[in-house]
């Protein structure tokens, strides 16, 4: 039952991307990506009645066409990229290019014939877990794209259509995500793994345009330079242990497989952006808005975490785990203070983004259950809130025609729904009870009971979380003109997936705890035989804050005996109360501005001092995997 | 500890917390050379205040202020219940939060600008509060209230450094001087009333008594450091007052800079070494 399931999951995106490919009206976008949209969130809710286990079910793929086919489609992709490369005169990437297509065909014809492996995918509750979220939050992003596009090309003629190469990416996309969380054979994880860096490069130059050329080629430089890790970590592990597959090299002891952990822990930093990589991902933020919503936060990054925490049983009390560990938490600290300068929201969102990796990657360092526990739980609350906010900040972005945050004052009476929705989804990111707060208390307790020195950054790096969400949602709500409503032409196919989003943050926090039972406890006390709990008397607090925080709402529905007046603004009022009249007599309109601090959190000083010191102790994991 | 006090802090609290402020208000007077007013002074005024209209600039804005006082009660509540008390700071914090987005949401200047410093306050005391929170867990092996507030010996004794962290950041919590930056609480006035410029009649009542709730909890939580033995965790939360006291009237008010970078610095070292003793002496 398994296998045809997971062999849909990872075709049919296929086949829609192949089909989308020969649209020829704007229209037929729409009847082709709808349909598939749902097909594919029904198939991905199949994954649930597959009862899978902790401990994961082996699948075999009886079909000797498959690698062959994968080493083709590889050197295709390599002499593309090859080419593209020379055309830009991109040098480094060249090199990669050839280096990794070299290897890996020596590794191929040399080895042939030699490892033999017994499954090729399988499935367990983790995987399931990243199938929902691939599935579900992926679609929909991919459904929302569909209007976005839409509008974009309508207001942006200078940017040439390229739509249906782009939806067939997307779909291209989400069918190699599938196969990196199904793969228990490393070569095929490494094969979807390389897709996605390719995906991830063609999107990011969609618009055509200098900058966006330019960091495509940055971004798959380092995402190149995780692949080429990925690669030699498989080729060691199969000199050394005779094997490729994810399963066994996890059964092996943790010091017989500590250089190839190392590096595919290297491979998992580069794709999830970790210090000292991380300017990739930032400068991915030049892609159009679902494509940063969904390979740039939800999904592809997530599989580099997905990866390490993969190995996090491996890593647990070794040099390699604190090594990992500590880049996790030095990566939330940096990005999370460089949040506070950015008024740039998608560039606040990135960084956001990079921080929560970062705590995610730490929870892996960790490796106790605790901390896996807590990573799984951000992995899912992370992919929903953080992709709303994106989709929230791309229509806001096409009705406000800016996305500083310092323009979104009064946006609550501009643009009263994705208002909401934008606040319920930083509400989500920082706000007890919301999701990420209940996974970085688990994080925190998780911390403490490893290393309590660690907990101190981590207290730094959440306090100034709570700092830059709140100036933001401050802003929102602020209202410093007389506005009005302009909340049309937001086509329903944004709206969709923005409310489902919505309703989803809400949703798995008022149902957190079966949602945990059934998701996340089978895969701790498969590998650890134990469970984690915040405790039942903990969870009905939660419930009665979650409550409170759903009346609030409701409050305002009449209006109480108050009296309005109008604001102090320390001189005569002039007209609505939004001018006064200054002491040589001229009137005066006022202004609120955020607190940004760059003197403090500049975001150049931080990233430098992140990468030295990032820098270090990567070389310091490698040094120790090898020795 | 139960229910039972949790309840109890959510009737009696106010009246204890009152009386506080009266008794503040009189020993600042009286070390200012003033007679100073009546000790139920605090309920007078707020008796008045209650009767007055309330008048906001934006519909709406008040109701973030109730929630504040709604929430300050709930993490009040949940902290002389016993709860955990990393739930009861992160409540504590999506109080201050509503609190702070009242002020964004009266769009005045003045208020935003309170708002801007309420939220700086906040930054500058959570990683006091959340290293008292672990220090105490490294002790006592749980978060707890109950269990840590039932450890055979005063905390203090262990956490020297996350005390004086703790005390450093008080004043903020109170609103007293060095750090009442957001909106003070005396005659002398701070950018006109920070974040409550805009907050008048019943909401301002509001915002006084969750005040004295929040007195309560705040040296509910110094007690914490001493409640081996109540008789000594009752005289040092008076003693603590007493200092905050003395501290509120001979220090001047500092720029946000100072406030931040030093309550950061104090956790950070004091904080910082205490957990290193901490973990040495395993």
């Amino acid at each position: 039952m398994a296998l045809p399931l997971l062999a849909f999951l990872i075709l049919f995106p296929l086949f829609i991307a192949f089909l989308v490919l020969f649209v020829r009206k704007e229209a037929f976008f729409a009847v082709i990506i709808y349909p598939a949209a749902v097909i594919l969130i029904v198939a991905t809710c199949f994954l649930l009645g597959l009862s899978a286990g902790g401990s994961p079910t082996l699948i075999a793929v009886h079909a000797g066409w498959v690698e062959p086919l994968m080493l083709v489609v590889e050197v295709l992709a390599a002499i593309y990229l090859l080419f593209l490369a020379i055309k830009q005169r991109d040098w480094t990437v060249s090199a990669l290019v050839i280096i990794q297509t070299v290897v890996l065909l020596g590794f191929h014809f040399s080895r042939a014939g030699e490892v033999h492996t017994r499954a090729e995918l399988f499935i367990d509750v983790f995987s399931v877990m990243m199938g929902l979220v691939v599935g579900i939050v992926g679609t929909l992003i991919a459904v929302f794209a569909v209007g976005y596009m839409r509008d974009m090309h309508h207001h942006q003629h200078e940017i040439p259509d390229g739509r249906r190469v782009f939806f067939s990416i997307i779909f291209l996309f989400l069918s190699a995500m599938f196969g990196v969380c199904f793969s228990n054979n490393l070569s095929w994880m490494f094969f979807f793994w390389e897709i996605t860096t390719v995906c991830s490069f063609l999107m990011i130059r969609y618009k055509g345009d200098a900058t966006s050329v330019k960091n495509a080629f940055w971004a798959l430089r380092w995402n190149l330079l995780g692949g080429l890790a990925f690669l030699i970590g498989i080729i060691y592990l199969c000199l050394t242990h005779h094997t490729i597959e994810l399963d066994k090299m996890l059964a092996l002891p943790k010091a017989w497989v500590m250089l190839p952990v190392a590096l595919f822990c290297f491979a998992g930093l580069t794709k999830s952006a970790q210090l000292p990589f991380s300017s990739w991902l930032v400068g991915a933020m030049v892609a159009p808005t679902p494509v940063s919503a969904l390979l740039h936060s939800s999904t592809m990054v997530k599989a580099g975490v997905y990866i390490v925490l993969r190995l996090a049983t491996s890593l647990e009390g070794t040099f390699v785990g604190l090594i990992v560990a500590f880049v996790g938490l030095i990566t939330f600290l940096i990005c999370s203070f460089i949040c506070i300068s950015q008024n740039d929201a998608k560039k606040v969102l990135a960084y956001s983004t990079i921080a929560n990796l970062g705590l995610i990657i730490l929870c892996a360092g960790i490796g106790s259950p605790q901390a896996v526990w807590a990573g799984m739980l951000l992995i899912v609350f992370h992919a929903v809130s953080k992709g709303l906010l994106f989709l929230c900040v791309g229509s806001i972005e096409h009705k406000l025609h800016s996305r500083q945050i310092e323009d979104m004052s009064g946006l609550i009476i501009r643009l009263p729904k994705l208002s909401v929705m934008l606040q319920i989804g930083i509400a989500g990111m920082f706000l007890a009870p919301f999701g990420m707060l209940i996974s970085k208390w688990a994080v925190l307790r998780a911390i403490v009971d490893f290393n309590p020195f660690f907990a101190l950054f981590l207290i730094y790096g959440s306090t100034a979380t709570l700092f830059f969400w709140v100036k933001w949602l401050g802003k929102v709500i602020t209202v410093e003109k007389d506005y009005k409503n302009e909340e049309t032409g937001i086509s329903l196919d944004q709206w969709i997936p923005m409310g489902i989003l919505t309703a989803l943050t809400v949703l798995i926090c008022g149902l957190f705890s079966p949602f945990a039972n059934i998701l996340i406890e089978p895969y701790i006390v498969a590998l650890y035989g134990r469970e984690v709990t915040l405790g039942a008397g903990n969870m009905l607090i939660m419930s009665i804050m979650l409550t409170f925080i759903a009346l609030f709402p409701l409050t305002f529905l009449p209006t109480r005996g108050v009296k309005m007046a109008k604001p102090y603004l320390g001189g005569a009022n002039v007209g609505d109360g939004r001018q006064f009249r200054d002491s040589l007599g001229g009137v005066k309109p006022m202004h609120m501005k955020n607190f940004y601090m760059e003197e403090y959190f500049s975001e150049t000083r931080l990233m430098r001092l992140g990468v030295i010191v990032t820098t270090v102790f990567l070389a310091a994991m490698l040094a120790a995997g090898g020795m | 500890m139960s229910w039972i006090t949790g309840l109890a802090f959510v009737f009696f609290a106010p009246f204890v917390g009152g009386l506080i402020a009266g008794f503040d208000r009189k020993i600042t007077a009286r070390l200012q050379g003033r007679i100073g007013p009546p000790i139920l002074q605090p309920f007078y005024d707020v008796g008045k205040l209650l009767q007055k209209d309330n008048l906001v600039v934006r519909r709406s804005q008040h109701l973030y202020t109730e929630f504040f006082f709604v929430l300050t009660i709930f993490t009040g509540a949940l902290f002389f219940a016993g709860g955990d008390l990393l739930l009861v700071i992160f409540s504590l914090a999506m109080a201050g939060v509503f609190f702070a987005l009242g002020g964004y949401k009266a769009s005045s200047p003045y208020s935003f600008i309170g708002a801007q410093r309420e939220v700086l306050q906040m930054v500058s005391y959570e990683p006091a509060v959340l290293l008292a929170a672990v220090g105490m867990y490294m002790v006592t092996g749980s978060f707890k209230v109950s269990v840590i507030a039932a450890y055979p010996k005063p905390l203090v004794m262990l956490l020297p450094g996350i005390f004086f962290a703790f005390f450093f950041i008080l004043p903020v919590k109170f609103r007293k001087s060095p750090f009442d930056l957001s909106t003070s609480h005396h005659a002398h006035q701070e950018i006109v009333k920070g974040i409550t410029t805009e907050i008048s009649g019943k909401t301002l009542a509001l915002v006084e008594i969750a005040h004295w709730y929040e007195y309560v909890f705040v040296l509910g939580m110094g007690y914490l450091f001493f409640a081996s033995n109540i008789w000594l965790g009752l005289v040092m939360t008076f003693v603590i007052f007493e200092l905050l006291l003395v501290v509120d009237n001979s220090t001047a008010r500092v720029r946000w800079q100072a406030m931040m970078a030093s309550s950061w610095i104090v956790a950070l070292v004091a904080g910082g070494l205490n957990i290193l003793y901490l973990m040495l002496r395993h």
